[in-house]
């Protein structure tokens, strides 16, 4: 039994080692050197260094001048991400849902059938970067008369910005929120910042 | 809806056909024969071997065989239990985590060290860099090795004659992690840090948004323990949000490379199976079977998570992409809920869409799936499950016709029969009494609400976050309904100790049974002989494992997602 027991701890600290340390250095070193930005959680910065965020993580957007991504459990927290975990007969869930329902269709003009589900559920993570097609074309006309721009144009950047499914088939075509803001701003000059509300989070 | 099915079929394709040569690969392995890869592997294996101090032509009998493996097993526990007790103290913790408390730590590592990864803490904030490599990713490793090492003891038993040896722990451990899961989660990591997942040691980016507010983004050392956690049907995930979180599951493609990390080695092990018994046909007709499990659960939930919620549609919204509460936009309800039914029949447990928010009988089967616990089989003990019900089919077709059971021509009687009932009954009895004494404390508790605080939903939703986490325990499986608040003293003990016991029981019973297995002289196949690899026995297998496997668990099925799905229509 004893030699059991040392057996036990001599693999487990050569197996430590291995797994534990040289997979991970091995895989780093490799990361660093093929994808140094990905490996890095594919960051965004001003001209001065500062971070403005990761394109694969959703931040929230409240001005009328900017795309909104989905609603977030967790109120865009990249430091404790999660879901709602509503069940799909939770009524006070079902309640929610109905003021996010009213709430969109006021601040896009639109009727209810007009409100793609995306925007009316929270997403897995809570950082959900992308929106569908459809929702950002729901938000392009208040995006457009905000910063006072003709719609198609606002429209052609979707398009552009949208990514199809991969080969055509794989997953669903969509639009990252982030992106799609970032180039809004280079394109046309940014809503004032006295527009936009710190709230906090 | 069209195309999205089309990606479903084609993953599923995918995997099957890619199974073929990995099995085959496995089969080389175990046995010892050549491969392509030995030049760089075999090194690497016989250092970790002569480190521990294991002869590679060292045999063991089966009681050899179960005390390696448990002593070996003993030490993980004891050795990654002060590794996140004392993570504060220790290297690599650039975003300050603190020590983990007692209860969760005992629920933790029993669950990284039974494979199954049952989740009480959230990663980023709960482990720090240090602990995710040498407990977690460490775990994910050797946990998934003892699994793939039990089942190649167990098949090599079935094609020995009048042999007490099943061969050694330590050589088959190490030949699973160094030679299968390490090759494979060195090119999974690099597809995924390719996708976009993160791989750094700087610790959490402090960013400030667009519209000027400050945001902390938790990154780390998340590629590589992603890759494993897949490939070894762990699934504990680097963050919280497991493979929803984009740095998790970056993208479709990234999604594809995850599923099909999910499927391939179980799926491979069938393959293993055919060729280490050397019974092709046989292989088949259990993949067959697996199959004619596998593909009406994942129609199901399609379906279902592609319709969209009636609670939501009532609201008048336009919910033609289905229920999205709790998806991530870029995979979609399909691809959602063939995770949710592939991550659950292989006892994987990591998620791409939380479960608690599934629709009913979307919801149900996941539950199905931890149910029969051995479609395709986890890494290894998915397979010792099917074997069990390939013990009972045997002897009940037996007795159907009247000839003394045999399987690959060995006898089966009465010490067989009472150890395959020992590991069949103990699984519905951990999750019925577990569920059941769950119920009774909130039911004997006032105002549960207030001073449990467990559950998330109320009504029947609420009885299926408790029946999920035992089954999840019991299954070695480790997703949840993750509204449960789980990170109590009752919780964490409870499913700590259904983990702990549900690992070691439907491990060293079918070792013991192999160990018989093999002692016993193997008789000429004749014509009067029970063909196992026919169309009637594989029949017979798939209503046995539905009769047996399912029918026990009707009525708590009813109880929760049945009833939620009858009042919501």
């Amino acid at each position: 039994m004893v030699k059991e027991i040392k057996r036990g701890m001599a693999f487990t600290v050569v197996t430590m080692v291995l797994f534990g340390g040289a997979y991970h250095v091995a895989l780093w070193a490799l990361g660093r050197v093929a994808f140094p930005d990905q490996t890095e959680g594919s960051l965004i910065r001003r001209p001065d260094g500062t971070i403005i965020g990761s394109t694969l993580i959703a931040q929230a957007f409240t001005g009328p001048g900017y795309f909104h991504p989905r609603p977030s459990a967790v109120g865009y927290n990249a430091a404790s991400t999660g879901g709602s975990n509503d069940g799909p007969s939770n009524p006070e869930f079902l309640k929610a849902v109905e003021e996010r329902r009213d709430a969109t269709m006021a601040l896009e003009r639109v009727r209810a059938n007009q409100v793609p589900s995306e925007m009316v559920t929270a997403s897995g993570s809570g950082v959900d970067p992308d929106i569908p097609p459809d929702a950002a074309d729901l938000q392009a006309a208040r995006v457009a008369s905000a910063r006072g721009i003709p719609v198609a144009r606002v429209r052609q950047l979707i398009e552009a910005h949208t990514e199809p499914p991969a080969w055509g088939f794989f997953g669903r075509a969509r639009v990252n929120v982030l992106e799609l803001n970032l180039a809004l701003d280079r394109a046309f000059t940014a809503p004032a910042p006295a527009a936009v509300k710190y709230s906090g989070r | 809806m069209g195309t999205e099915a089309v990606a479903v079929g084609a993953v599923i394709l995918f995997a099957t056909a890619t199974s073929v040569p990995l099995g085959r690969y496995m089969a080389r392995v175990f046995s010892g024969r050549r491969t392509w890869l030995d030049p760089v592997l075999v090194p690497i294996e016989r250092l970790v071997l002569r480190l521990t101090g294991v002869r590679a032509d060292e045999q063991q009998n089966w009681k050899q065989y179960s005390v390696s493996l448990l002593a070996s097993n003993v030490v993980l526990w004891l050795a990654t239990f002060a590794i996140v007790s004392l993570q504060k103290m220790l290297p690599l913790d650039p975003d300050g985590i603190g020590n983990m408390e007692p209860t969760l730590a005992f629920n933790t590592i029993s669950s990284f060290v039974t494979n199954t990864n049952l989740q009480h803490y959230s990663g980023e904030t709960g482990l720090s860099y240090f602990s995710q490599m040498f407990e977690a990713t460490f775990l994910q490793f050797v946990t998934a090795a003892t699994g793939i090492a039990a089942c190649v003891a167990l098949l090599r038993a079935l094609t020995r004659d009048r042999e007490t040896h099943i061969g050694n722990f330590y050589v088959d451990v190490t030949r699973a992690s160094v030679r299968v899961l390490l090759p494979l989660a060195l090119v999974v990591g690099t597809l995924l840090m390719w996708q976009g997942s993160p791989m750094t040691f700087r610790g959490a980016a402090r960013a400030i948004t667009v519209e000027g507010r400050p945001q902390t983004i938790a990154r780390g050392v998340v590629a590589p323990l992603v890759a494993i956690k897949q490939l070894g049907t762990n699934g504990g995930g680097y963050f919280g949000s497991n493979s929803t979180h984009p740095y998790e599951n970056p993208s479709p493609l990234s999604d594809l490379v995850e599923t099909w990390s999910i499927l391939a080695i179980p799926m491979g092990m069938i393959w293993t199976l055919g060729d280490m018994v050397r019974r092709q046909r046989l292989a088949v007709m259990l993949f067959a079977v697996m199959v004619a499990m596998y593909i009406p659960m994942v129609t199901v939930a399609v379906a279902q998570e592609a319709g969209g919620n009636p609670g939501i549609a009532r609201l008048g919204v336009d919910q033609a992409s289905g229920s999205m509460e709790g998806k991530e936009v870029r995979f979609g309800a399909p691809l959602s809920a063939l995770w949710a039914v592939s991550t659950t029949v292989t006892s994987n447990g990591s998620v791409n869409a939380m479960h608690d928010s599934l629709t009913p009988l979307g919801g149900l089967m996941p539950m199905v799936g931890m149910w029969i616990n051995g479609i395709f089989g986890g890494v290894g003990v998915g397979f010792i499950n099917m074997f069990i019900f390939i013990i009972v089919a045997v002897f009940v077709a037996g007795m159907m016709i009247g000839r003394t059971p045999e399987l690959l021509g060995k006898k089966i009687e009465s010490r067989e029969i009472k150890l395959a009932s020992l590991a069949l009954l103990w699984h519905p009895l951990a999750i019925l009494v577990g569920t059941a004494i769950a119920c009774h404390v909130w039911t004997a508790t006032a105002h549960p609400g207030v001073a449990l605080g467990w559950l998330h939903n109320p009504g029947p939703h609420g009885f299926s976050e408790m029946l999920y986490e035992f089954s999840s325990a019991a299954a070695n499986n480790g997703s949840g309904f993750e509204g449960l608040g789980d990170n109590t003293a009752f919780w964490n003990i409870s499913t700590g100790l259904v983990m702990l016991l549900s690992r070691y029981i439907p491990i060293i019973a079918p070792l013991a049974l192999a160990g018989s297995l093999a002692a016993k002289p193997g008789m000429p196949e004749t014509a009067g002989s029970l063909r196992l690899d026919s169309a009637t026995y594989g029949f017979t297998l798939w209503a046995v494992v539905a009769i047996l496997g399912l029918l026990m668990f009707m009525p708590v099925a009813v109880l929760g997602p049945i009833a939620e799905y009858l009042t919501l229509r």
